[in-house]
């Protein structure tokens, strides 16, 4: 059974080991499909059109099907990894050691953002960015850059105690426990962090730097937390919503996984606090 | 509302960007731009760029008005685009004549690829923050 765990806790093997599947998964190709996919949702998914990975209920079921597809194409090149999580709230500042040279690399550069340090480098040969937005082709990131500081526990606690899951218009303009953790409302966690980081995770490829995915696993289990503190909370809506996935909707791309099937995570993972 | 206190409060300074608008000289950018030469744009995107003076003249007027200046040495356009399907709701973002893909958000903020997780008031201001970000590399094409 796979368990997700704290990044801070892992072990030098257990880094060792990740970082090696990621650049593996980069050398073969596989890597960078995902990175396609997060950026074809990005730019399709619209508040009056419609929205499936992002600014939408299934923005959390969607990322939660969308990294255990990644976590699996890791695991079949080393069946012992898990996806570790990243929690911003305790682990806030850039020398934390999850951007340590054993594990994600540094901060990038002033001159460019290019990060200099660690595994993802470009000096590596093992990183080219080949999904882009722009003819950048090395990993950059600005820690802290924008000015504005990572949320804080009391500011997720804020978000975790909204008992609605989700409610009207179901966009980037609505109340509610989703919109809230998503960020395009309120205290804003989630998007804040893609802007904490800067570089490519501030924007549509953000899949290309790999703390997308401790980011998002740290997400999704937040989201996990807020089921537990609200048993009686469910997943909205829950039928007939146009332009939005309800809860027993196919959602693309898989098509063959509807909302109702990833609310409970541990039919897939569990946590190392579960 | 404390934004709309902070928007009464730099109205002035609101008022100095959009003043700096159709300008077609990269003297154009303001004062408080110069800061984002010396690597420390944490400032000037946040405030430059409009966290604070939020909804341009746009909001709840339909596509935004055209607009078209260099700034910090990129041509930035944005104009109403007739026909295909644009998240821009029928408004195109061009920076050295590539489109920079934007959206519009359900408040009337805008966001960009580049710049995907904070939104700025208006697509010049999309379109100015993605200059800042790219540090001049040239946009990939929409395909």
């Amino acid at each position: 059974m796979t368990v997700r765990k704290n990044q801070a806790t892992l072990t030098a093997d257990e880094k060792r080991r990740l970082v090696a599947a990621l650049v593996e998964l980069k050398r073969s190709g596989r890597y960078d499909a995902f990175v396609t996919t997060h950026n074809a949702f990005i730019m399709g998914d619209t508040d009056t059109g419609p929205r499936t990975g992002h600014r939408s209920p299934s923005f959390l079921p969607w990322h939660r099907r969308f990294l255990i597809e990644f976590e699996r194409a890791l695991q079949s090149v080393d069946s012992s990894v898990a996806l570790p999580y990243w929690d911003w709230t305790a682990d806030r500042s850039p020398r934390s050691s999850l951007w340590a040279p054993d594990f994600l690399g540094g901060t990038g550069r002033p001159l460019d953002g290019r990060v200099l340090d660690g595994p993802f480098a470009a000096s590596t040969g093992n990183w080219p960015l080949t999904v882009r937005v722009d003819g950048r082709t090395y990993l950059r990131r600005s820690l802290g850059g924008g000015g504005r500081d990572l949320p804080t526990r009391a500011e997720v606690d804020s978000v975790l105690a909204m008992s609605t899951y989700d409610m009207a218009p179901w966009n980037s303009a609505s109340d509610g426990f989703r919109n809230h953790l998503e960020g395009w409302r309120g205290v804003n966690l989630h998007n804040r962090v893609h802007v904490w980081v800067g570089g490519q995770m501030a924007t549509g490829v953000s899949p290309n730097d790999p703390v997308f995915w401790l980011h998002h696993a740290y997400v999704d289990k937040l989201w996990a937390e807020w089921q537990r503190r609200h048993p009686a909370s469910g997943y909205l809506p829950t039928g007939g919503t146009p332009d939005v996935v309800d809860l027993e909707e196919p959602m693309r791309p898989w098509n063959d996984v509807r909302p109702a099937d990833l609310l409970d995570h541990r039919a897939y993972y569990t946590f190392d606090t579960d | 509302m404390p934004r709309l206190t902070r928007r009464r409060a730099l109205a002035a300074g609101a008022a100095a960007v959009a003043a700096t608008g159709g300008l077609p000289a990269p003297s154009a950018a303001a004062p408080g731009h110069s800061r984002e030469h010396g690597h420390s744009h944490e400032h000037g995107h946040d405030h430059d760029l409009g966290h604070d003076h939020d909804h341009d003249h746009d909001h709840d007027h339909g596509a935004p008005e055209a607009f078209d200046e260099v700034y910090l040495g990129r041509r930035i356009q944005g104009r109403p685009l007739a026909g295909g399907h644009h998240h821009g709701g029928g408004y195109g973002v061009f920076i050295d004549g590539v489109e920079l893909h934007v959206m519009r958000n359900a408040d009337g903020s805008w966001i960009s690829v580049v710049g995907h997780y904070d939104p700025v008031p208006s697509p010049r201001a999309a379109a100015r923050a993605a200059v800042v970000e790219l540090r001049g590399a040239p946009l990939v094409p929409l395909t």
